[in-house]
């Protein structure tokens, strides 16, 4: 029986997951505080939101993937993410990145530029 | 004239005004500071916002996006890159606000009604008195944010983090990512002043150290910030002598609170609450000044902006009522005292007459386990709200309905926390 903290909201739920019960939880309030519980022991993974150069601008455009990536790739996907350069137009939700790392996860932009 | 000037671009101020439109209002103007609308979301690039709102998990530049997409084909008049000066309320009620922005110079603006929307700013060395040099590299957490996620500048390399509040945890995950070393989280508290999920996810992911009942007590350097020394406090808080860590670290960032703004408020004599810092307000956020409604960050800090939204919208909705129906009247005002365990609650005042069911915001002072929210008329219980855990990092809110505020013998209610 392992103890964790839920994620997936701010509420913060305690969560038990029993790695012998098939990574059964308790404590989660919402269906989704299981999938998460039972997720965290087998494979991990996380959003990742970052910034990327935005030409012609005096400030960056925010990114993030849009879909959890595996936790162990989060540095990987970071360099990956230091070459990329945009030019406005941006739309809020243009792929800057196509398949991240081969994970089928795609890098987006959460914010539009005229 | 306008029928409403909201001041302030950034979630609060973005949901008042679409929401007084919605309600009927048409001469809107939106004055925001920054070149651009959003507010602080415009830095807060990380996710987790709008999970109550949208139903769904968005980041800050996504979340403000959808309210500024909003705004396309209602007429609302936004002027950015403008600073308001002065509101000053006129003898036959019109509202004069100042302002001034490097296109129109200054200009007077005549308006019905006022929602105050400045949100707020953070604490810094200054306010919590840090002893030590006085060198480059102390940065509010903030700060740093603004500097890495607007303008794509590194703040340090090696970091040291006091107070645990949300800020800091999100900037803790977001240095590490780029490239820093981020040594510990300091905090002066025995628990955190951030979400558990923050804990879990920028700290415990990256196997940073949270150091609980903690503070710097000095920071060493001659230009730049060579060392922090992070010492032991007692249950008074005061530093315990031989339990001093060094750190050998170039930045120190501080997530030690925020303070509402309200330096525009207090010019225009609205009516403080020192508690929160933040005007004191009725029901629908009105201030002691009549047509002059506040809301957000700007009356108390809140947690998540889901509630920021939501408060908002009320007050834009008081700013259509007022114009179309005039004052709200009421017989009885109700005023809810803050009880063992309540900081403060928002709002202050309850108009009887103008309340269907009151929403109240508080945050409790201390981490409880199992304990009952109660509203005591004296010493009579009129309700009980129970709660399984509440901590001052995170807003608690309980509903009561006109017939139990009816209840009250006298003109005051006091909401407590009763542990079981």
């Amino acid at each position: 029986m392992k103890e964790l903290i839920c994620i997936v909201c701010p509420k913060g739920c305690h969560l038990k997951v029993d790695e012998e019960n098939n990574y059964a939880v308790t404590g989660n309030a919402c269906p989704r505080g299981a999938e998460y519980g039972a997720a965290e022991l087998q494979h991990p993974v996380r959003v990742l939101t970052s910034t990327v150069k935005l030409n012609g601008a005096a400030r960056r455009c925010p990114v993030k993937t849009n879909g959890s990536i595996p936790k162990g790739l989060l540095f990987e996907a970071m360099r990956v993410l230091d070459d990329v350069e945009l030019t406005a137009p941006v739309t809020v939700g243009q792929v800057v990145v196509p398949d991240l790392l081969g994970t089928g996860v795609d890098v987006v932009a959460t914010k539009s530029f005229a | 004239m306008y029928q409403l000037i909201v001041i302030g671009g950034g979630p609060a101020g973005l949901a008042a005004a679409l929401k007084a439109k919605e309600e009927g209002l048409e001469n809107i103007l939106i004055l925001e500071r920054d070149k651009e609308l959003g507010g602080i979301l415009n830095q807060c690039i990380h996710n987790g916002f709008g999970l109550h709102y949208f139903k769904e998990e968005l980041t800050g530049p996504e979340y403000a996006g959808r309210f500024i997409a909003q705004l396309e084909g209602t007429g609302i008049e936004v002027k950015a890159d403008t600073m308001v000066l002065d509101i000053t309320a006129r003898e036959d009620g019109v509202k004069v606000v100042s302002a001034v922005n490097g296109a129109e110079g200054y200009m007077t603006l005549e308006t019905a009604t006022v929602v105050l929307a400045m949100g707020c700013r953070e604490r810094t060395r200054g306010a919590i008195s840090i002893p030590g040099a006085r060198c480059a590299g102390v940065y509010t957490a903030g700060a740093a944010q603004h500097f890495l996620n607007m303008e794509g500048y590194m703040v340090g390399k090696r970091v040291v983090i006091l107070g645990s509040g949300d800020i800091g945890l999100i900037m803790a995950r977001r240095m590490t990512l780029e490239g820093a070393k981020v040594l510990a989280c300091v905090e002066l508290m025995p628990y955190s002043g951030g979400l558990n999920r923050n804990i879990v996810q920028c700290l415990n992911d990256y196997d940073i150290p949270l150091y609980l009942s903690h503070t710097v007590v000095d920071i060493r350097g001659k230009d730049r910030v060579e060392q922090v020394v992070v010492a032991k406090v007692g249950p008074d808080r005061k530093p315990v002598p031989g339990t001093e860590m060094v750190f050998d670290c170039d930045t120190l960032l501080l997530s030690v609170g925020l303070i509402p703004e309200n330096e525009l408020s207090r010019q225009a004599n609205v009516v403080m609450d020192p508690r929160t810092n933040g005007a004191v307000v009725y029901e629908n956020m009105e201030t002691s000044l009549p047509g002059v409604f506040a809301c957000g960050n700007v009356v108390h800090v809140h947690d998540l902006v889901d509630f920021v939204t939501a408060e908002s919208q009320r007050a834009g909705a008081a700013a259509a009522a007022w114009v179309k129906n005039g004052p709200a009247a009421s017989a009885r005002t109700i005023e809810l005292k803050n009880g063992a365990g309540v900081g403060y609650t928002v709002p202050q005042k309850l108009r009887l007459d103008a309340v269907d069911k009151a929403e109240i915001f508080f945050r409790v002072r201390q981490v409880y386990g199992n304990a009952s929210i109660r509203v005591m008329d004296g010493e009579k219980q009129l309700a009980a709200f129970k709660r399984e855990h509440m901590a001052p990092g995170e807003m608690e809110r309980i509903t009561l309905p006109r017939k139990l505020l009816e209840m009250a013998a006298g003109d005051t209610l006091t909401v407590e926390i009763a542990e079981a």
